[in-house]
This record gives structure tokens, C-alpha cells and sequence, in this order.
């Protein structure tokens, strides 16, 4: 029997309404005449705490309120990728041509197209015995061969009938002894993780693109990393950045409270821009879930949730995923600011108390897994959440929670922003906790000195700083000719390795070039060492055009690096040499 | 008429702006109310609760006057509507849009609701067109595009209302032949500035396609919620029904926020940073977000919001929230402004996010990119440099150090500093290259070689620095 109630109260997105007996917690309700979508997130009685999606202008103390009876669930299966989401999984261009270029209410779309037809190849046979997460069969969509699974929510048995031909996601496409129906679409409810047959350790990188990141301060494969930074600073470009070049099949994409036009800029460029790994265009890997900041806030509470979900279904088909949210802090002020029209209780600046556990709870559901059921997929999902801490301040609440869970801290900083050094990631303050666990990676896959070249380049970069502060005081006389390289050999690692321009070619740097640059300055920097001892001038170093070509590597085209680099290197100890040859030179330091 | 509206009798309550009226669970949230006072005037109100036991008024005017005995509600209207037509170009209207140029009230065509609706993130266009401004700190280095939101952070006593009176009088497509209007929002403003902008748009003949709305720093605070929010239903009407490209002026933000925790105080929420609400930025950003271009339609909006940062704290919650929304932000100076240079734009911490779209060729020029990063990362250098001659002396620097210096005072002197001319973007990319060309040619990094062939100023400068680092 429906549950139907009617409103007592309407404060903003906040509904209360009476005669909800049998409610339950979480439950989908639809709310007034209009029928807002709404969920049910305290119970009192029979009195329920409604945080209802949609703008509640116009709505009247008695209108109904009726219980779907199920919590938040999003639809999976074929049809998602290449989407245009809004926070709880309505797809927005279906919503424009229903309700034009604005947003309206109470639109109801589900999120796939129920006419499309599929052809459905079957892989399981009658008479096998299928369990929840067995593929049983598989649509092509784009470049993947999407598998078809028994929801982790079926308890499976023996296949009575499997269907050959085209279909809709609807359509039952196997019937299993039991009676139960599968389709190529299932439902999922958006706050419950998915399961998985087991869990493992984050033992590779997660590759960028971004030489500051893969070198320095790497994340895993079904890592977590934070991006805090204040305005300005570049944490949005940073994150499409990443949703670009990054090393998934799948990237889920949640704008969750952001800038309109960014999301458009987004929209606009992926299906221009190609994977570089496959050719075809970005978007065919892309979902991309836009819930702006005038979009109503409950939606974007729900968004993130909605994000993770998607990325758990294609972690199930046994790929690789990445979820980008942008932001986390959006998405913490949404809990506030529902936490407070519920009057609770609250705790750090006005944020409730569950939110460490909210945003711990979120960031746990990234992971490298086995998949449920057979046969046996490995899938991973890598998540990258953006931080907006008010003022640039770190030490607000939602930074602070995010930093106690995340295993890697990009730290922006806005002073390198402003001097157009980007990615503005301060090399400093930001750190990895996983380089260790990629060592047995790094053996297998890179030059043996990679992790030598990488401990040094930071080592050189913390004593550049250190000599910078003397200098801010004294001035650069006061140093030692080895300290004034030291500095130039930070400026060029600054200029010339960390800093990475995402509107060119530079854009993404494959993990051996990055190493390559790196190289490079080191051993410019080495050679120069052994010169200065010589007795090579200072000056003279500083006027070697290596410095310009260490510069101009970035325009070498990406095939011809390598060769290029080679003779580079082989050629490097003739321009110290050739100076050292001269007497004159000798003695003349100082 | 008035026989057949029901009238609410039972309030019980009045705190601030805010009125508690018993038994009126058949209004709407959100709806607008008339509160009929004891000596027969009428105020405006909008429901901001409703229970099955009362409903909360927020008072647009004062609720002086107002007692518990005799002031009665009455429902004019179930969401707070503006009348629209293409006679509002160049009319006066007061905070709530009544018209206060004693002209008679325009005959609406349409009635669009404030509160207006969010923009479909796929209906949305991508802005990518140039808008000149004039200014070389703005074109040059953050330019600004048709449908972008881009904020000016001032301080107390800095002319942001001159620059924004300028870029008013100047704005302009190049080459394009569309409608161009500006609409204005004061919000709290003070009557000398207002009077400014007026004689500004009159003196240049700005008003004949501008629409203005003017809440005053005497007006009532609560009127303030509702002022941009007008102003922008208007601005929707004449871009996405009239196809005009329309330029927005809020100022001041500032006087907004603080109006916004006035009504949050009233209703005893719980306060987030320094007493503003929690939902601030979800406020901020319905006003935000209503910039920016559709699909298939031919206007835009874009906006120029102006704040006064207190204190100059760019950390402060209001500038740090809407430097979150904005597509960027232009910051004033004061240091600037104290020597002297107009407009104070200091461009180290200026940002236009959208600037990458809008410029390059086709748009502005093929080397805009380039110079861009360029000019940065050379004045940067030089106040750097600044610092550094402060405490151990110029003998100290290096040559190469002092053509920093050179540039970066040449940089502020003549290209920032340009009082009221209106610069072309060639002009200003032009002058660009000419301070550039201080440096020889391999100091300059950031722009790609062809284009150093092409626009460099010369190969003396490159012969000069030869021979004086050659030691």
C-alpha cells in the first residue's frame, strides 16, 4: 500500500510531512501536486524530514507527500556513457526537450533511453549455474564490450533461457530456473557500495599525464587523493586536466556545485579532444554528472553519491575507473546547509557532525578489487575530490577530514597561480603515501635510477628553498657558487619540469618523456657541479645554451624524444668540457 | 478586488524584518504578500516558512509601524513576478522595480518570475567571445568574454565605480553589429555614488540602452535580497527574448551579503563564518549563475559584480565565495592606486578563467597566449626583484636583474596606467611587445619563436645585452 502523507512545513529544500506511517529511512518520495522528488532523511513518528531535489517555490502546507517505497537508486547498464547527468541520474538533454533551455521542475526521465535496442551477444547457456556479478553476456558500446551481469542483488541459480538479437535495456534477455527475469539494466541504490569479491592493495600508479604528479607525488591505481585549494588557484583545470590525460577506461565526472559554464566548457571540448590511448573521442569514456551551484542543493548532496555509484558499476565490468569530483566542499556545504534547516545539532563551523564519516565513508569506495563473480575481472576506482577551503585556509573542517583519508595531497597554492606556474601544485606541501608500495612497479617498468632521480629532484627543490630564504635576506652574493647552482638547477626543475601547460602539446607527458626532462636537469646539474670545481665560471655555466634547450624540450615532438634525448645526454659533457680545456679559465672564480 | 482576497489577521510575532503570522497555512512558500498597515499603506512581504501553524513574512520595507493588532495580510501573488518589455531600456526603477523616474509604469508584456530558473548546463554555449573593454589590464592579461561572470574586489576608497562606469561607456564587440545594453543594479549604494553612475550614463549617453535599478543605502536592507534578483529577470528578458548582448553591474555585493545575514540573524539560524549564513554560497550563486549564453539564442549576459572587500581581505567570506562562482576576479590595488595609476588593476592576482577561449586568432591575436604568460612572468619577476632592493640595495642586482626592474616599472607606468583612454586590443597587445622588447630574445621563454620573429621590437636591444653580460 502507498504511503501517503501531507505537508505540515516547507523551509527552503527542507519538507516536513505527517501521516508518512511505514516510512522508511532514505526512501524516494514525491512531494506536493507537482510531484518534486524528494528523500526521506529523518523520521520522527509518523513525521518526515523530506530534502526535497527540486526549488520549492509555490508549494502549500497540505499538498501530498507519497513514498515510492524505495531508497535513491540510479539505473545501470548500457547507455550511460557519453551522458549528461544531473544529480540524481536525470539525463539533461532528455530534461531540455522536456522542459526547454531552463531547468523546471518535477521533470521525470529515467537516465536510459528505454527505445534504444541493443545487440545482445550471449556468453552463458542455458543450464549453467550463474551467481550475482557472473557475466552472462555482452552489448558493444563504443570501444567497450559492455558486459551483461547478474545484479549483486539476485541470488542466481541455473539458466533456464538465454536470448540472442537486439533488445532494449528493459527487455529480459535471460531467464534463470527460478523465474527470475534478467535485463541488461539494474537498479542500484546510491548510499550502498557496491560488492566486490575482495579487495587489494594499491600497488601502481595511477598515470597523469602531469609530470609533477606521476614523478613526485604519485596516486594509485584505486588510490584516493585530495586537491585543496582556495579560488584561483586551479584545482578545475587540474581535475579535466586529469579527466583527460589520466590512465582509466571509464572517468566519471561530478560538477557538483560548480561553475555553469565550466561544466559547458567541459561538454564542448571532450568530444572534440581523443583518448590518447585508444584515438577515439574522450567522451566515449566520459559520464559526466552537472549539478551547478544554482542547481537545488539537495541534488548535489545526492550527486556525489549518484558518481560513485556509476563508477562502481564499470569497476564491476572489470575496468579501470576515475572519478573526479569537483567539489568535495560544495558537496560538505550542501550537508550543512540541509543539517541546519533540520536544526541539528552543530559541530566545527556549523558543519554536522557526521561529516568526517560521510566523506571517509566516500572516499572508501575507491579501491583496486577482484569483481564479483566469474569469470574473475580486476577493476579499480581511482578518486580524485577537489577541496575549496574558504580563504585558502587548510585548516577548515572539510580539508582537514579529507587529508585524515585521502593516501595523496596535492597541495594548490595560489602565490604559484598568480605567477602562472601550473599545475600551481606546491612541491613542498604535498606528498604521497604510496611511493613506497610502487617500488616493485617501478622495477619492472622504468630506468633503474628513476627513483634515485626522484628522491634527488626533491631534495634539490627543499634546498632551493631554504637558499631562497637567505637570499630574500642577504641577497644572492652571499652565496657559494655550488648554492647559486643549486638555485639555478631549481629554477630550471620549476620552469622546466614541474611547470606544465595544459593548452599545448605539453599537455601530457608520458611517464618515461617526464623522467627524460628530469634526467636531463640532474645531470646538466651534475656536470655543472663537477665544472664549477674545475674552475669553470659561474657565468659562463649560466650562458651555456643547454639551458634554453633543457627550456625548448617541451616542442621536441613526443616520437623523436627519446633519440633526441640520448645524443642530448651524450653530448652534454662537451660543452662543459671544451671550457675547461682553456687555461685562462683556471683560478678565475670569485 | 480586495472583497474576495482573504485577509490574515493573527500575527504574533515581530523580530527585525521578519513577521509570524498564525493560520495561514494556504499561502505558498514563496509567495508575495501586501501587509495592509493601521493607517491604510501597504508593504511588501514573501513567505520564507510556512507550517500548519504559521508562516514566516520577510518585510521587503521597514516593519516600523506595524503592530500585532491591527496590520492585516493579503496574497498578491504566488511567486514575486517582474513586469517586462522593451520600454524598461532606459528607465529608472527603484529596488523592487517600481519605476522611479516619474515616468509612468511601463505596460508589462510578459511577467517572469525573480526568482528565475537554473540554465541547463547542455543548453549552455561556451563563451568565447571577445568583449573589449578598453582597458590594456583587462584586455591584455584577463580578458574578458561575452557571457562570463567576472567580479571587481575593491576596497574602501578605490574607483571601482569609476572603472565600472568605464567599461560601461566602452564595452564593445569588435565588429559587431548586435544591441548592446547594460543594466544596472545598486544595492545599498550611497546617493553621491549613485548620482555618479546616473551623470556617467547621461554625460555619455549610456543611459539610452541601459536599464537601472537603485536601492540606495537608505532604502530598506531586506530590499537588497530582491534588487539583483529583478535586475537579472530583466536582463534575461532582453538577452534570451530581445537577443541583446547585455552587460550586468551589480554593486555593491558587499552591501547584498550583509543584507542576507541580516534576515539570517532575524530567523536565528545558525550562523557559518564570521555570522553569514551557511547556504551563502548557494545564495550567491543563484545570482552568479545567471549569467552566460544558450543555445540557438543570441544574446548573453554578462556580468560585472563589484564588492568592497572589508579590510581588504580577500579571505573574507563574501569575496572568498564569490571567487569561488565567478569565472575570475579583478582586483584592485591600493599600493597601485597610491602612486597614482589608473585603473589600480593589479594583474599578479587578476584572473579571467575564461580568457583561454576567448582569445587567440580569429578572436584577439595569434601571440595573445604567449605574451600573456609572458608579460606575468616578467613583471613578477621585477616586483620580486622589488622586495629584494629594498633590503640589500640595487649595486647588488645582477644586469640581467635590472632590465626586470626597468621592465616592471615601465610595465605599470605605461601599460596598466592608461586613465580614461579606450585602447584597441592591438594597441594593446602592440605596447606589450614594445616593454617586452627590453629583454633579448632568449630571456623571453614564454612566447613561441615565430611570433618573436614577427612582433619583437628590433635586434638592438638583443646586441645591447650581449655586451653587458659578456663580463
Amino acid at each position: 500500500m502507498a504511503i501517503k502523507g501531507s505537508i505540515i512545513k516547507i523551509a527552503g529544500p527542507a519538507v516536513i510531512a505527517k501521516g508518512m506511517t511505514g516510512a522508511r529511512m532514505y526512501d524516494i518520495v514525491r512531494v506536493g501536486k507537482e510531484g518534486l522528488l524528494g528523500e526521506i532523511i529523518r523520521l520522527d513518528g509518523v513525521t518526515a524530514f523530506v530534502q526535497v531535489y527540486e526549488d520549492t517555490s509555490g508549494l502549500y502546507v497540505g499538498e501530498p507527500v507519497e513514498s515510492t517505497g524505495n531508497p535513491l537508486t540510479v539505473e545501470l547498464g548500457p547507455g550511460l556513457l557519453f551522458g549528461v547527468f544531473d544529480g540524481i541520474l536525470r539525463p539533461l538533454e532528455a530534461v531540455k526537450s522536456l522542459k526547454g533551455d531552463f531547468i523546471a521542475r518535477g521533470a521525470v526521465v529515467p537516465a536510459l533511453d528505454r527505445e534504444k535496442k541493443w545487440a545482445f551477444e550471449p556468453t552463458a547457456k542455458a543450464g549453467d549455474k550463474v551467481g550475482p556479478g557472473d557475466a552472462i553476456g555482452w552489448v558493444q558500446e563504443f570501444n567497450f564490450k559492455h558486459q551483461v551481469l547478474i545484479p549483486p542483488s539476485v541470488q542466481g541459480g541455473e539458466v533456464a533461457e538465454i536470448k540472442r538479437g537486439e533488445f532494449t535495456v528493459t527487455e529480459a534477455v535471460c531467464r534463470l530456473r527460478d523465474g527470475t527475469e534478467v535485463q541488461m539494466m539494474h537498479r542500484w541504490p546510491v548510499r550502498q557500495a557496491r560488492p566486490v569479491r575482495q579487495r587489494l592493495d594499491p600497488r601502481e600508479p595511477f598515470i597523469t599525464g602531469q609530470r609533477v604528479l606521476d614523478v613526485l607525488f604519485p596516486v594509485a591505481m584505486g588510490g584516493t587523493a585530495a586537491i585543496p585549494g582556495p579560488f584561483g588557484s586551479g584545482k578545475t583545470i587540474t581535475q579535466q586536466t586529469l579527466a583527460k590525460w589520466g590512465d582509466a577506461d571509464v572517468i566519471v565526472y561530478v560538477g557538483c556545485g560548480e561553475r555553469g559554464n565550466e561544466m559547458t566548457h567541459v561538454l564542448d571540448e571532450f568530444p572534440e579532444l581523443e583518448d590518447p590511448r585508444t584515438g577515439r573521442p574522450l567522451m566515449e569514456r566520459t559520464i559526466i554528472i552537472a549539478n551547478t551551484s544554482n542547481m537545488p542543493v539537495a541534488a548535489r548532496e545526492a550527486s556525489v553519491y549518484t558518481g560513485i555509484t556509476l563508477a562502481e558499476y564499470w569497476r564491476d565490468q572489470g575496468l579501470k575507473v576515475a572519478v573526479m569530483a569537483d567539489s568535495t566542499s560544495r558537496w560538505a556545504e550542501a550537508m550543512r546547509e540541509i543539517s541546519s534547516r533540520l536544526e541539528e545539532m552543530p559541530a566545527e563551523e556549523g558543519y554536522p557532525s557526521y561529516l568526517s564519516s560521510r566523506l571517509a565513508a566516500f572516499y572508501e569506495r575507491a579501491a583496486r578489487v577482484i569483481c564479483l563473480g566469474n569469470p574473475e575481472r580486476r577493476g579499480s576506482i581511482t578518486v580524485i575530490g577537489a577541496v575549496s577551503p574558504p580563504g585558502g585556509d587548510f585548516s577548515e573542517p572539510v580539508t582537514q577530514a579529507t587529508l585524515r583519508i585521502t593516501g595523496t595531497f596535492w597541495a594548490l597554492d595560489d602565490k604559484l597561480a598568480s605567477r602562472r606556474h601550473f599545475p600551481a601544485i606546491n612541491w613542498l606541501r604535498s606528498y604521497s603515501l604510496y611511493t613506497d608500495l610502487f617500488k616493485p612497479w617501478y622495477r619492472d617498468n622504468m630506468p633503474a635510477d628513476f627513483e634515485e632521480l626522484r628522491d634527488r629532484a626533491g631534495a634539490l627543490l627543499q634546498r632551493e628553498a631554504e637558499l631562497q630564504e637567505i637570499v630574500q635576506l642577504v641577497g644572492p652574493d652571499a652565496l657559494q657558487d655550488d648554492q647559486r647552482m643549486v638555485i639555478e638547477a631549481g629554477k630550471m626543475l620549476r620552469e622546466d619540469f614541474l611547470q606544465q601547460n595544459a593548452f599545448t602539446d605539453d599537455a601530457h607527458s608520458p611517464l618515461l618523456r617526464s623522467y627524460g626532462f628530469l634526467k636531463a636537469i640532474i645531470r646538466f646539474y651534475d656536470e655543472s657541479l663537477v665544472a664549477l670545481k674545475r674552475g669553470m665560471l659561474l657565468d659562463e655555466i649560466l650562458n651555456l645554451k643547454q639551458i634554453e634547450e633543457i627550456a625548448r624540450m617541451k616542442d621536441v615532438p613526443k616520437d623523436d624524444f627519446a633519440a633526441y634525448l640520448e645524443t642530448w645526454l651524450r653530448r652534454l659533457p662537451e660543452a662543459f668540457g671544451g671550457k675547461a680545456a682553456e687555461p685562462a679559465v683556471a683560478g678565475g672564480e670569485e | 478586488m480586495e472583497l474576495t482576497t482573504k485577509r490574515y489577521q493573527s500575527i504574533s510575532y515581530i523580530s527585525g524584518p521578519l513577521l509570524f503570522v498564525e493560520g495561514a497555512q494556504d499561502l505558498s512558500y514563496g509567495a508575495i504578500v501586501n501587509i495592509h498597515l493601521p493607517d491604510d499603506t501597504v508593504r511588501g512581504g514573501q513567505v520564507i516558512e510556512v507550517s500548519e501553524k504559521k508562516a514566516v513574512i520577510q518585510v521587503f520595507e521597514e516593519t516600523t509601524g506595524l503592530d500585532l493588532a491591527r496590520t492585516s495580510i493579503s496574497l498578491r501573488e504566488d511567486v514575486a513576478r517582474l513586469g517586462l518589455s522593451r520600454e524598461i531600456i532606459g528607465r529608472r526603477f527603484d529596488g523592487l522595480g517600481a519605476p522611479i523616474d516619474g515616468l509612468p509604469p511601463i505596460i508589462p508584456e510578459k511577467r517572469l518570475p525573480i526568482i528565475g530558473a537554473p540554465i541547463n548546463p547542455v543548453a549552455r554555449q561556451r563563451p568565447q567571445e571577445f568583449i573589449q573593454t578598453g582597458i590594456s589590464a583587462i584586455d591584455g592579461l584577463n580578458t574578458l568574454v561575452r557571457g562570463q561572470k567576472l567580479p571587481i574586489f575593491s576596497g574602501a576608497g578605490l574607483p571601482h565605480n569609476e572603472i565600472a562606469a568605464q567599461i560601461a561607456r566602452q564595452a564593445k564587440v569588435p565588429g559587431g553589429t548586435e544591441e548592446f545594453s547594460v543594466v544596472f543594479a545598486a544595492m545599498g549604494i550611497t546617493q553621491r555614488e549613485a548620482a555618479f553612475f546616473i551623470d556617467q550614463f547621461e554625460s555619455t549617453g549610456a543611459l539610452a540602452r541601459s536599464v537601472v535599478f537603485l536601492n540606495l543605502a537608505d532604502d530598506p536592507a531586506i530590499e537588497r535580497l530582491i534588487t539583483p534578483r529583478v535586475a537579472l529577470t530583466a536582463a534575461e528578458y532582453l538577452a534570451f527574448e530581445l537577443d541583446m548582448q547585455v552587460l550586468v553591474i551589480l554593486t555593491d555585493m558587499t552591501n547584498y551579503s550583509d543584507a542576507l545575514r541580516e534576515i539570517g540573524a532575524a530567523r536565528e539560524e545558525i550562523p557559518g563564518r564570521r555570522g553569514y549564513p551557511g547556504y551563502m554560497y548557494t545564495d550567491l550563486a543563484t545570482i552568479y549563475e545567471r549569467a552566460g549564453r544558450i543555445h540557438g539564442r543570441k544574446g548573453s549576459i554578462t556580468q560585472l559584480p563589484i564588492l568592497t572587500m572589508p579590510d581588504d581581505d580577500i579571505t573574507h567570506p563574501i569575496a572568498d565565495l564569490t571567487g569561488y562562482i565567478t569565472e575570475g576576479q579583478i582586483i584592485l590595488s591600493r599600493e597601485l592606486h597610491r602612486v597614482g595609476i589608473y585603473p589600480p588593476i593589479t594583474p599578479l592576482r587578476s584572473l579571467s578563467r575564461l580568457m583561454n577561449d576567448g582569445i587567440g586568432k580569429g578572436r584577439t591575436r595569434e601571440d595573445h597566449g604567449g605574451l600573456r604568460d609572458q608579460l606575468y612572468s616578467c613583471y613578477a619577476n621585477g616586483v620580486d626583484l622589488r622586495r629584494l632592493v629594498a633590503i640589500i640595495g640595487e649595486e647588488a642586482l645582477t644586469d640581467r636583474d635590472r632590465l626586470y626592474l626597468k621592465f616592471s616599472e615601465d610595465f605599470e607606468k605605461q601599460f596598466l596606467n592608461q586613465g580614461q583612454t579606450d585602447r584597441t586590443i592591438e594597441e594593446t597587445l602592440s605596447l606589450a611587445w614594445k616593454l617586452l622588447s627590453v629583454f633579448p630574445k632568449g630571456e623571453l621563454k614564454r612566447v613561441k619563436q615565430d611570433h618573436i620573429d614577427r612582433y619583437y621590437f628590433g635586434e638592438l636591444m638583443e646586441e645591447t645585452w650581449k655586451e653587458k653580460t659578456r663580463v
